[in-house]
């Protein structure tokens, strides 16, 4: 079902990009702004955007966080000049592929069925939350 | 006016879709394989092994550097070593030897890391940043429009991000421009010839670990040779004579004595950058410094503990590659882009042909004539405060070029001349239809690729990102 509204939805029109900036108030840390784009004002609901930013926000700040998880990885791949990187995945890229299955499940049961589509920061060099706005030609746009 | 009388003409043109799928708009991309993403690069960087190694394209000193190690070292083993595994102990050659590996793999994975460079926006992005920007100064300029810049409070304290007008973004905190890689990375400290690469926010701990475990290995074997010739000239026959037993540890002394001076002033220094988290960059700025007659100025990213600057810049988290290198470049990517880039220059041209008619945006005009009609009412309002600068991404070709991208621009051009190809041959068949369908791989498809990056196809590149 959720595939189906995709579909349709890939088959609309594109008609416009709305970013989401980072939001640098507390560092170089990865983190979005929360504000409501006045784009999609007509198009969903306030509170739930928020939810969606501060969940990623959430995210990432897990990714980055400095405590004893990461230390220790640092740690052990310091002794063995890095070569552990080779073999094991980082703990931020583990959070990456959880930030993923996220945006893809927030696409499939929210986003999609309002006719907008949320693109991994990732795939933008972790600049911008792309919102893609897809406008149904059937209605009549104009 | 021409507008007017192409909006007239196509809501009945394009009313119905084509029946026929349309031709892939870019014929050329039909036979030729998939391109990874590193091929397309727009910095000047090299890459090795299908995407997987990156360096700078000039690699500066660095055969200098990895020479002198390895024949210093190489002489230390073949010609002190015995002696003094015979005078001393058998722990000096494990010991070099430990030292002499942590010194390569840290210089090769300082080399060979991509050192958190930043993707450069693309064109919708650019568009939009440059619609958040005034300018009041017009539309008549043909020159660089002043530095843009951003103020943000960090840490109760004012920081400026600059407009990078290559990268097309404003800059996070704490990331320069490199003009030798014409890349801007993320934390940049240095731009270093020894190891021909630049030093940011990804091998920073790689570039420390190196210079720490050179300026140990230096001195080490500083201290061996002159153990050894001391030994030698022991027996009342002199240091002349000793030379002479081992011409090779005289070349050596003279090696290490004059890189142990500055490998170890070095590691001085960025131990010191470290304690505090500055970056060289901002070091030799004074930007927290209080160089501006500010008092309150103070580094905002320090956590003032000298064991949390430590562990947060060595220790920390490994953030991934933002580049991508091994992924594919969409071969609809064009395609995905086209309908949107073409949106907004057919509103802009709404306006600007009426107001203006320069020869560029006629241009950009006949490209994509007939797609005004496809733009909702509310769009070309909300375009027309932008600036008549905002150019679509294949006009700035000859602007790009005045920037002093020469070698390199020759593979960004021909992916944004793609662009304008598929403009071209998009605008008579503007239904997205079709083509968006085609594009429906995509968000999965790069992504995907991604995940099979990250999935170690080749472990033993994985950690060179």
């Amino acid at each position: 079902m959720a595939l189906k509204i995709l579909q349709d939805l890939r088959q609309a029109a594109v008609t416009s990009k709305v970013f989401v900036q980072r939001d640098y108030t507390s560092g170089t840390i990865c983190k979005f702004q929360t504000k409501f784009p006045a784009e999609l004002e007509s198009r969903m609901d306030k509170q739930q955007f928020e939810e969606t930013i501060q969940t990623l926000n959430n995210l990432y700040a897990e990714a980055e966080k400095l405590g004893g998880r990461s230390y220790l990885e640092g740690c052990l791949a310091c002794l063995t000049a890095y070569t552990i990187f080779l073999c094991m995945e980082t703990h931020y890229e583990k959070v990456l592929k959880k930030i993923a299955k996220y945006i893809q499940e927030q696409n499939e049961k929210i986003y999609a069925p309002l006719g907008l589509l949320l693109t991994d920061p990732i795939e933008r060099g972790l600049r911008v939350v792309e919102i893609t706005i897809f406008e149904d030609r059937s209605i009549g746009s104009r | 006016m021409k507008n007017l009388d192409y909006q007239q003409i196509d809501p009945q043109a394009l009313a119905t879709p084509t029946p026929t799928p349309p031709p892939r708009p870019l014929p050329e991309h039909k036979p030729r394989r998939a391109r990874r993403k590193w091929e397309v690069f727009p910095g000047k960087n090299r890459f090795c092994c299908d995407g997987r190694v990156i360096v700078a394209r000039q690699c500066g000193v660095l055969p200098l550097t990895l020479g002198l190690i390895v024949l210093t070292s190489g002489l230390f083993f073949i010609f002190d070593c015995p002696f003094l595994v015979e005078h001393l102990t058998g722990c000096i050659p494990v010991i070099g030897g430990v030292l002499f590996v942590f010194v390569i793999i840290s210089l090769l994975q300082t080399s060979f890391t991509d050192p958190g460079i930043l993707p450069r926006a693309t064109p919708e992005e650019a568009a939009d940043i440059e619609k958040q920007i005034d300018n009041p100064t017009g539309s008549s300029s043909s020159y660089r429009p002043p530095p843009r810049t951003k103020e943000v409070v960090i840490n109760q304290q004012v920081v400026k991000l600059k407009y990078c007008f290559t990268c097309k973004i404003f800059r996070p905190p704490r990331t320069s421009h490199c003009s030798l890689c014409d890349n801007c990375v993320e934390r940049f400290d240095h731009h270093c010839p020894w190891v021909g690469n630049c030093v940011g926010k990804r091998n920073y701990r790689f570039f420390y670990t190196f210079i720490v475990s050179l300026s140990f290995l230096t001195a080490f074997i500083f201290g061996c040779v002159t153990t050894h010739l001391a030994l030698r000239s022991q027996g009342g026959n002199g240091l002349v004579f000793a030379l002479q037993a081992s011409p090779a540890s005289a070349l050596e002394l003279v090696v290490c004595f004059f890189s142990v001076w500055s490998i170890l002033g070095l590691s001085g220094f960025h131990t010191y950058l470290v304690a505090t988290n500055l970056t060289t960059n901002e070091d030799i700025k004074g930007s927290w410094s209080g160089k501006s007659g500010n008092e309150d100025v103070g580094n905002p990213y320090s956590y003032n503990s000298i064991i949390k600057n430590c562990c947060s810049v060595l220790c920390g988290p490994m953030p991934p590659s933002l580049i991508d290198r091994r992924g594919f470049v969409p071969s609809d990517d064009s395609v995905q882009t086209s309908p949107v880039e073409i949106d907004l220059p057919a509103a802009k041209n709404d306006t600007n042909m009426c107001t203006q008619g320069t020869k560029g945006l006629l241009e950009s005009a006949s490209r994509s004539p007939l797609l005004t009609s496809s733009c909702p009412q509310a769009k070309p309002q909300a375009v027309l405060e932008t600036l008549p600068e905002i150019v679509p991404s294949p006009a700035p070709e000859p602007h790009k070029t005045t920037e002093g991208r020469q070698s390199t621009s020759t593979p960004h051009k021909h992916h944004s001349h793609h662009r304008t190809k598929a403009k071209q041959s998009t605008h008579h068949t503007h239904i997205p239809t079709p083509k968006t369908s085609n594009s429906s791989p995509r968000p999965h498809h790069s992504h995907s690729s991604r995940r099979k990056d990250s999935k170690n196809r080749d472990p033993k590149f994985n950690s060179l990102r």
